[in-house]
This record gives structure tokens, C-alpha cells and sequence, in this order.
């Protein structure tokens, strides 16, 4: 068996098929093409696999290392799983842009040098829009133009990198980077917008809880991880990189605690699982780079299954806050099964995929004596197990009956569910076969008596404090959660601080949402004042101010060449 | 035998067509000419270009009149470049006219407005070959009045104060021409480009010079559309039929920055820095200027052709930035542009005009849906904006590729910004366009809409897929374009 493909193009070639056919042709398709893809990378060989000469430069489609073909192989099982969960779609539109995505995302990470890298990049930006634009409110709608806005500035910095790296080393092709120059900046920020830096991750919270329900399982998956896996290719061992992670894990808990929109709350969740992962690439060691590889992994899968059960509660019940939802666990028993079992994944219960990654970045933090770190990733594991495994579940499947009597999700979605939480479970019970496609030799082990040990005294009394309070009815429905979270982690703040907090988050994001808003609306319609079809700048001037305007022009520049010669 | 008279034929043989034309009464049969002329004009512009990398540049003299009495034609690698650009869009765009112009030009007018054509790229063809400053005044003036006809054709009645405003703006930028060239002729005593530029060397006395210097490139730069001298483009591309703001965008602003280019690097030089560097660097801060304001402005149009009208004056300001950058990837890019712009815009214009044909109106409003009624014509212009708006993989980011090389060289990485920055915009206001096409529902007026027929959907695709074609095979484009900038270097070091 001779195929020899680059990765994107089977996913790009299944797209065109999905636009030409119907009914159970295109679930075939749709099915098909992440598995044909999954035995074309497994058979692909070789360290340069697909190259393209353009003008003049030799192209890298295909570049194969242990890095890129952990995430190839990745992305392929996430887009099965995606797709599995979307399968009910019947709006060509979605699925067109969905294939098209994964297909970008996947030449993205396997692309061997810039050039390609930024076209990839650029369709990823442009397809992506469609899953959230699908959506078809007002609200989705304009969290896309937002979330364009920011994809195509991250493009714009790609590119001006691109053109400057070009220049200063005379080639596209790239592997490490580091920060040594300017174009070497731009592109960190390039990979560091799609990575949900911090002051650029609003697109991420912004947009995810806007898609549709199956949109989002697959944005979840692969825009942000194109980020991880760059920054990892390029940026291993940046000093930056660790203080970035930090602060990435920790501020969404805030945030995550005061939020009801449950799957804006997982995209909080998300950047601070994207913290644990840039830290652990600002480490750098292997120890640190294999964990947040690994993690990446993990993480799009149990990720994925919390978007996936959200999505099918959203789908059924057509609500997505947690105060209108709670004792859906009567409805769609299965679903609350399989989130649970994401919640246990995250919260990094031992014997669940969480659990075996996040101690890597853990250790790795610790050998190089980052003590400050590895307490800040300790609160922010903490902070995870509050909003990501208990308020998840919590709000959406137990707590006060809401009253909702739906049916169970599609058997298609409770399927995708089930194929994640297998994964979840399997890589959490016998992590050697991921540990085993790492960047580098795992010489770790997750269940010693010590690691099994700390992580569960740091679950089970952050769950014994949740029970307590919730029993003498101390936890109400929303923000107190995070005294929980203070309580528990420095024991010796006062709540007060805590409120403090909250009360400062509250207010910036009140400023980002509405003075921004507010500011953007003034400058927009400044420029339609000047540049509207009445404004100054179109008119339509008279033919003599035209003229004069001309002369006006030809008498200024003689009259530079004159005040020229005169000085010469 | 006649191969030897090639070049004299590029310029003739739709002149006396257009004659033809005028005195057949039928617009169909005016076509066909029309057609059968256009049709050649690419396989004369090829046949010089095989002389051409045969037997290296050469000239014809008019009439067997030696060069500075007679009028000679010059044929090297620019001239080769811009006669495909120009018959290129011809010859593909003419097969579109025939139902388009049916439907915007009153029958009696249509042999009328395919001779004005002829005319048109006759003066085009003629500016592009003479190596006679005066000369192309005339060519100048036989392609400007016919654009002025074509324009002034339009349905809408504001075309007539469109193409009189251009006739206005346009004779002044002529006039400001032969103003310059008269300046030349008493400071160096003859027209012939190449005996100027070599007689300019030995003149004593600057001051004329410089005036004609800025005379010649205020006059070029209203009829290239340069930044505020663009006054008269938006009205004219927006109430033209559309064929002739797709032809006019492709090929007329091209040919006047041709001319430009000529003029700064052959004739003045570039080592004539102290007459050159003031009034271009004038220029370029317009043109940044202009790349900017053009751009926003195009995002608040609510006619898709004054859109694409103000996105030119911006383009039209890259390939001033890759003049003024004046090293070889710079010039490249402005060079290069001239191609891929004029694909691309040509492209579009194509494509507005076929809505324009099935839907009557092209206002933002009334296009809702269009994307579900004309998909294969909206497909088309999706290739092309995305060609537009520079994304890698395409003819318009090659361009934008040299430019940003170019400022690179030069240091000035902020250009490289606001490149990327136009881009953006661009993005805004094509993206403005394709989503209410694709995401509004179709309106009252646009459901019963149905798709352009193959007459115009077939000269549509070809240019949209050479405006991703051109992305990626850039031998041809490319290729061309930096052996131009070099030799225009070179002449000028």
C-alpha cells in the first residue's frame, strides 16, 4: 500500500467531496477521511516528506518528526472524534469549513518552513470564522468579526516575521527560533496570539461560547494547539515563556469562578490548561517538554469531552447558563457519565489522562527550581478542580432541578463521548504508549506512592471543603465558590482580599466589554464621518476644486524644487 | 516580412478596426471585429517577445524615418511585459462584452463604444512602444478622449458628469505632459526618450528640467491615479459601464505608471537624485497617505464598484511605494503589481458586472444572498478578493512579497506594517461585501436572480484563476518583472 499524501490535502480533498454529495455518501466521507488520513500519516516516512518549489525557494510541505507526527496523529483522532460528534449536522456550510480547518490545522504543525506555516495559518483564521458564524445570532456574529479581527492580526505579525526572518537569514525554513531578534518577536507573538497569550486571549472567551455547539468541540481542539506545538518547536527553553504560562494558569480562575456561561467558563479553563503547557515549554528541560506535549494531547481530548457534553446539553436543552440549568442528570444520564469523567481528566484525578501530563510539567518546574511556579501551578490545579470538575458537573447535571426534562444526546454525540472518555481513561491507567511518542525518552512515573499521594490530599480536601459548604448552604449558586478556591490554597488570605479580587476582575472586564465596545463604536463612526459616503474624503468635489486641487499640488512641488535650488 | 513589422502592427491593426467599426451599424458584427482584433493582439505581443529573447531589444522606425527625425518604436522586456498585460485583459474581457455592453448601451451606441474600445488600446499599445515623448501624447490622448466615451456610456445619468469631470482633470493631466516634454525638447532640442535621457546628462542649466520633472509627474499622476490626484477615479469606475471599469482598471492606470516608471528611471535616472528624490518622496508620504484613506474608505462604500474603485487608488499607491523604494525587490513588486493588480481588479470587475448584469444595481444593500442565486460568479470573486487582499498562495501576496523585501532593504520595516495593515483593511471591506453576499438572505429583488451566463462566467474564471495561478507559478510574472527592474536600475546607475 503506496499513499503518499500530505496530511491537509486528504482533508481538503474530502471537503471538496463533502460539497458535491448528500445523505449517508457524505457521513462516509465525513468519517472516512479522518482515518484514511490517520493510515497515510502512520505510513509516511522520512524527514522532509512533501516539498514545493515557489518562486525560487524550495517549500517543506511535509516535515515529519516525533513532534509534528504526535500532533498530526493528535489532530486526527480529535477531527474523528469532532466529527463523529457532529454528525447529525446537516449544514454543508459547517461542514466544508470544518474539514478545511482540521486540514489547515494539520499543515500548520507540519509545515517546514514560514511560508508555508503562514498560508496554513491564514486558512485556518478564515475557515475557523465559519463554525462560529454558523451559529446565525447576533451575538456569534459579532464575536467572529472579534475573533477575525485578532486571527488576522496574528497573521499580520506571521507575516511581517516571516518577511524579516526572510530577510535576515535568507531562508524559510525554521526550527528552534529563540528570542534573538526582532522577527524572532514578532513571531512569538504570531504563535502567542493563536496560544491565547494573556491581553490576546479575548478572542478565545469571546468567541468559543458564541459557535455552535459542534463548532466549538472542534475549535477547542486545534487552534490553540497549532500555537503549543509552535512554541514548542520554536521557543523551547524561553525564560518568558514560564512567567507567561504562570500567569496564563492562574488569572482565568478568576474569571472561570464569576462566569455562567458554562462553556465560556471551559474556555477559561482552556487558556489555564494552555499556562500548564507554555510553562512547561519556558522550562524547557525534556522532562519539560515531553509534559507539555503530553498534556496538549490530554488535553484536547478531555477537553474536548467537557465541550462535547456541554454542546449535548446545549443542543438538547438550548441553554447554556448555569443557573438556568442543574439536575440534568435525570435526563441524560450517559452524558453526565462521560463528563464526569472529563471533569475527573482535568482536575487530574490519578488513574485519568490529566493526572500522568500535568505532574510532567509539575516535576519538570521542580527540578529546575522554580519554587514561586510550581506553588502559583499548585493553586492553579486547585483552581482547575473548583471550576473544570466540579462546577462544570455541579451546575449543569446536579445541583437544583432546574425542571429541564430533555431527551439523552444523539447516540452519535454520546458515542464521540464515549470514544473520548475511553481515551481519557486508557491514557490515564496506561500512559507508557503516549509517553512512548514524546519528543524525548520518558524516564518519568506517574504512579509513585508520593504523586498519587499530594494529588489526592489536594482533590479530596478541596472536595471535602466544597461538600462542607455546601451542605450548611454556604455555597450559593454562583461567585462565593472562589473563597473555596483562597480558602483552601492560602489558607491565610482573608476572604475580603478574595472579594477585592473579584470585584477588579469584574470591573475590567466590565471595561473591556463595554468601554472597549463603547471606544470602538466613537472611533468607528469618526472614520464614517470622514470616510462615509458623505464624508470629506469621498466626496464628490466639484470639477474646479478638483482642478485647483491639482495645481494647488504642481505649485507645491515646484516650489519645493525651488526652495531646493535656492538653498543649493 | 511581416514578422518585421510586428510592432508597428500592434498599434495599426486595431486603429483601422476601429474605423471599421464606427461605420458598421450593428453591434453584434462590431463585436466580432472586435473580437477577432483583440484576439490577435496577444499573439503579436508573444511573437515580439520571441524576437524579443532571440535577438535582444530592438526598434522599428515608423515609415523608415531614422530615430531622432522619424519615430521610433522600442521593443525590449517592459514594452514585451505590458503588451501582455494589456492584450491579455483584452482578449479575455472581450468575449464578456457582448451581452454586458447589450444590456448597458443603447443599440445604436454599441459600434460606437467597440470602436472608442479599439481607440482605447490602440492609444494603450502606442504609449507602450513609442520611444517619442510626444509621441505618447498623442497615444495618451487617442486612449484618454475614447475612455472618456467609453465612460461617459454608462446607464446612469451621473456617468456623463463622471467622464466630463475626468475629461476635465484628465486634458489638465495631459496638458501638464506636453507642458513637461515642451520644457525637455528646448533644454535638450529633440523627443527621441532615449537621445533626452542622453543629452539631460550635459545640460547646464537645472531649473527647467526640474520644473518639467514636476510637471511630467504631476501630469502622469493624475492619469495613474496617484493619491490625491485620484479624485476623478471612484465616479468614473462606479458609473462606467462595467466592462469598461474592468478594462480601464486593468489596463489604463498601468500604462500611465508604465509611463511614470519610464520617465523617473530611463530618461531622468535615478542618478539624477537631486531632480527625482524631492517630488517622489513628496509622493510617497501621499501615497502611504492615500494607501490608508483609500482603504478606509472603501470599507464605509455602499456601491461595490466604488469599493473596488478606492481599493485601486490604494493599489496604485503600493506600486508607488515599490517606485520610490527604487532597489530591485521593490521595483520588482511595483513591477509585478502592474500584473497581478490588473488580473485581480479586472477580475472583480467582472464579476460586480455580472451581477450588475442579471440584478440591475450592485448597492451593498440589494446584493443580500447573491452568493446562494450567482454562486459560480460570487466563487470567482471570493478567488479574487482573497488575490486581493494578498493571502500567501496568491498573485496579490507575491506582489506585496517584493514590496516587503524591498522596504526590508531599505530599512524601513514600518512599510512592511503598513502593508499588512492595508491588508487587514482589505480584508474588512471584501469581507464586507462576501458576507452580506453569502449570509444575507436574498432579497425581494434578488431571489428570482439567476447565474451569469457562460459568455461572461468563462472570461471570469480565467482571470480569477490567473490571479491564484500567478501566486504560485511566478516564473512568468516574476520572472519579467525583475529583469525589468533591473535593467531600469541599471540604465539609471
Amino acid at each position: 500500500m503506496m499513499i503518499d499524501l500530505p496530511p491537509f490535502l486528504i482533508f481538503y480533498i474530502a471537503a471538496l467531496f463533502v460539497l458535491g454529495t448528500n445523505g449517508r455518501l457524505r457521513f462516509a466521507i465525513l468519517l472516512l477521511a479522518p482515518l484514511f488520513g490517520l493510515i497515510n500519516l502512520l505510513f509516511l516516512e522520512g524527514e522532509t516528506v512533501h516539498t514545493l518549489s515557489l518562486f525560487g525557494e524550495v517549500l517543506t510541505i511535509t516535515r515529519l518528526d516525533r513532534l509534528s507526527f504526535l500532533f498530526g496523529f493528535l489532530f486526527h483522532i480529535a477531527a474523528f472524534l469532532g466529527l463523529i460528534f457532529s454528525l447529525h449536522v446537516k449544514d454543508r456550510v459547517q461542514q466544508v469549513a470544518g474539514l478545511l480547518y482540521v486540514g489547515s490545522a494539520l499543515g500548520a504543525v507540519f509545515a517546514g518552513d514560514l511560508l508555508t506555516l503562514l498560508v496554513f495559518w491564514e486558512i485556518l483564521a478564515f475557515t475557523s470564522v465559519f463554525l462560529i458564524l454558523a451559529r446565525g445570532t447576533a451575538r456569534s456574529y459579532g464575536a467572529s468579526v472579534r475573533y477575525l479581527v485578532f486571527q488576522v492580526f496574528s497573521g499580520v505579525l506571521l507575516f511581517s516575521g516571516t518577511a524579516l526572518y526572510f530577510y535576515e537569514r535568507g531562508s524559510f525554513s525554521f526550527n528552534e527560533i529563540g528570542l534573538v531578534d526582532l522577527s524572532s518577536w514578532l513571531l512569538l507573538f504570531a504563535f502567542g496570539i493563536k496560544s491565547a497569550f494573556p491581553f490576546f486571549h479575548n478572542w478565545l472567551t469571546d468567541a468559543y461560547p458564541e459557535a455552535t455547539p459542534t463548532g466549538t468541540v472542534l475549535l477547542s481542539s486545534f487552534t490553540t494547539k497549532v500555537g503549543i506545538c509552535l512554541l514548542a518547536r520554536s521557543y523551547p527553553g524561553t525564560e518568558l515563556l514560564i512567567y507567561i504560562g504562570v500567569f496564563m494558569a492562574m488569572f482565568p480562575i478568576f474569571y472561570a469562578v464569576i462566569e455562567n456561561d458554562l462553556r465560556r467558563v471551559l474556555s477559561y479553563s482552556l487558556i489555564n490548561q494552555l499556562g500548564f503547557m507554555i510553562c512547561g515549554i519556558g522550562i524547557g528541560t525534556e522532562m519539560g517538554i515531553n509534559g507539555a506535549v503530553a498534556h496538549a494531547f490530554n488535553d484536547v481530548i478531555f477537553k474536548g469531552l467537557l465541550f462535547m457534553s456541554m454542546g449535548a446539553v446545549l443542543f438538547r436543552s438550548g441553554k447554556m447558563d448555569g443557573s438556568a440549568l442543574g439536575g440534568l442528570y435525570k435526563s441524560m444520564p450517559w452524558t453526565t457519565g462521560f463528563c464526569l469523567v472529563g471533569a475527573a481528566s482535568i482536575s487530574a484525578f490519578p488513574l485519568f489522562s490529566g493526572f500522568v501530563s500535568k505532574s510532567m510539567v509539575m516535576v519538570a518546574v521542580m527540578e529546575e527550581h522554580y519554587f514561586t511556579v510550581w506553588l502559583a501551578l499548585l493553586f492553579a490545579s486547585a483552581g482547575v478542580f473548583h471550576h473544570a470538575g466540579i462546577k462544570i458537573p455541579f451546575f449543569a447535571f446536579f445541583a437544583h432541578d432546574s425542571g429541564i426534562r430533555c431527551k439523552e444526546a444523539p447516540r452519535n454525540m454520546l458515542l464521540a463521548m464515549g470514544l473520548s472518555s475511553a481515551i481519557c481513561i486508557f491514557n490515564g491507567i496506561y500512559p507508557y504508549l503516549l509517553y512512548s511518542y514524546l519528543p524525548y525518552v520518558v524516564s518519568y512515573e506517574p504512579y509513585t506512592f508520593a504523586h498519587v499521594l499530594t494529588q489526592l490530599q489536594l482533590l479530596f480536601f478541596s472536595a471535602l471543603a466544597f461538600c462542607f459548604l455546601n451542605l450548611f448552604s454556604l455555597y450559593p449558586p454562583e461567585l462565593p465558590g472562589v473563597n473555596l478556591d483562597f480558602e483552601w490554597t492560602y489558607r491565610k488570605v482573608i476572604p475580603l482580599i478574595a472579594w477585592r479580587v473579584l470585584l477588579l476582575c469584574r470591573l475590567i472586564r466590565r471595561f473591556f466589554l463595554e468601554y472597549s465596545a463603547f471606544v470602538f463604536d466613537e472611533f468607528v463612526s469618526a472614520l464614517y464621518r470622514y470616510h462615509g459616503p458623505r464624508g470629506i474624503v469621498v466626496h464628490s468635489w466639484p470639477t474646479g476644486v478638483m482642478v485647483f486641487g491639482t495645481i494647488l499640488l504642481l505649485g507645491s512641488c515646484l516650489f519645493v524644487y525651488f526652495l531646493n535650488t535656492v538653498i543649493n | 516580412m511581416i514578422v518585421s513589422h510586428l510592432p508597428v502592427l500592434q498599434v495599426v491593426v486595431p486603429l483601422l478596426a476601429a474605423l471599421i467599426v464606427a461605420v458598421v451599424r450593428s453591434g453584434t458584427v462590431s463585436w466580432m471585429v472586435t473580437f477577432l482584433v483583440s484576439s490577435a493582439m496577444p499573439f503579436i505581443a508573444f511573437a515580439l517577445l520571441f524576437q524579443l529573447l532571440s535577438s535582444g531589444p530592438f526598434t522599428y522606425e515608423i515609415g523608415g524615418w531614422v530615430a531622432p527625425f522619424g519615430i521610433e518604436y522600442r521593443v525590449d522586456f517592459f514594452t514585451c511585459f505590458m503588451l501582455i498585460i494589456v492584450s491579455f485583459i483584452c482578449v479575455v474581457a472581450v468575449p464578456y462584452a457582448r451581452l454586458s455592453i447589450a444590456s448597458e448601451v443603447s443599440p445604436g451606441n454599441q459600434p460606437f463604444f467597440y470602436s472608442l474600445y479599439l481607440l482605447f488600446i490602440t492609444g494603450l499599445f502606442g504609449i507602450i512602444m513609442t520611444g517619442d515623448a510626444f509621441n505618447a501624447f498623442v497615444f495618451m490622448e487617442i486612449s484618454s478622449l475614447s475612455s472618456y466615451g467609453m465612460i461617459a456610456m454608462g446607464r446612469d445619468r451621473n456617468a456623463l458628469v463622471a467622464a466630463y469631470q475626468y475629461l476635465i482633470i484628465g486634458t489638465i493631466g495631459a496638458s501638464f505632459y506636453v507642458i513637461a516634454v515642451g520644457l525637455l525638447y528646448i533644454m535638450t532640442g529633440t523627443l527621441n526618450l532615449v537621445d533626452i535621457s542622453e543629452r539631460l546628462r550635459d545640460v547646464e542649466s537645472m531649473r527647467p528640467v526640474l520644473a518639467a520633472f514636476v510637471f511630467l509627474f504631476v501630469g502622469l499622476g493624475v492619469k495613474f491615479a496617484l493619491f490625491p490626484l485620484h479624485l476623478w477615479l471612484p465616479n468614473a469606475y462606479a458609473y462606467a459601464p462595467c466592462f469598461s471599469a474592468a478594462i480601464l482598471s486593468g489596463t489604463a492606470t498601468k500604462v500611465s505608471g508604465y509611463l511614470l516608471v519610464i520617465f523617473i528611471f530611463r530618461v531622468f535616472g535615478v542618478s539624477f537624485e537631486y531632480v527625482t528624490a524631492p517630488v517622489i518622496s513628496v509622493f510617497f508620504f501621499l501615497a502611504v497617505l492615500g494607501i490608508i484613506i483609500a482603504s478606509v474608505a472603501a470599507v464605509f462604500q455602499d456601491n461595490v464598484k466604488r469599493v473596488l474603485a478606492y481599493s485601486s487608488v490604494a493599489q496604485v499607491g503600493y506600486m508607488m511605494l515599490g517606485i520610490y523604494l527604487a532597489n530591485l525587490s521593490g521595483l520588482t513588486g511595483a513591477i509585478v503589481h502592474f500584473f497581478n493588480h490588473a488580473l485581480i481588479k479586472s477580475a472583480l470587475f467582472l464579476a460586480v458586472g455580472s451581477v450588475f448584469y442579471r440584478l440591475g444595481d450592485v448597492h451593498l444593500r440589494n446584493l443580500s444572498g447573491i452568493g446562494k442565486q450567482m454562486p459560480l460568479t460570487m466563487a470567482a470573486f471570493v478567488l479574487a478578493s482573497v488575490s486581493l487582499i494578498g493571502l500567501p498562495g496568491t498573485a496579490g501576496f507575491v506582489s506585496k512579497w517584493y514590496l516587503a523585501q524591498g522596504a526590508l532593504e531599505r530599512g524601513m520595516w514600518p512599510l512592511v506594517i503598513l502593508l499588512v495593515f492595508s491588508s487587514v483593511i482589505a480584508v474588512i471591506y471584501m469581507g464586507r461585501i462576501l458576507e452580506v453576499a453569502y449570509f444575507g438572505e436574498p432579497s425581494s429583488s434578488s431571489v428570482n436572480v439567476r447565474e451569469a451566463p457562460a459568455s461572461m462566467l468563462v472570461p471570469l474564471w480565467v482571470l480569477a484563476l490567473s490571479s491564484i495561478y500567478f501566486g504560485f507559478d511566478t516564473r512568468f510574472s516574476v520572472g519579467m518583472a525583475s529583469k525589468v527592474a533591473e535593467t531600469l536600475l541599471m540604465g539609471s546607475g
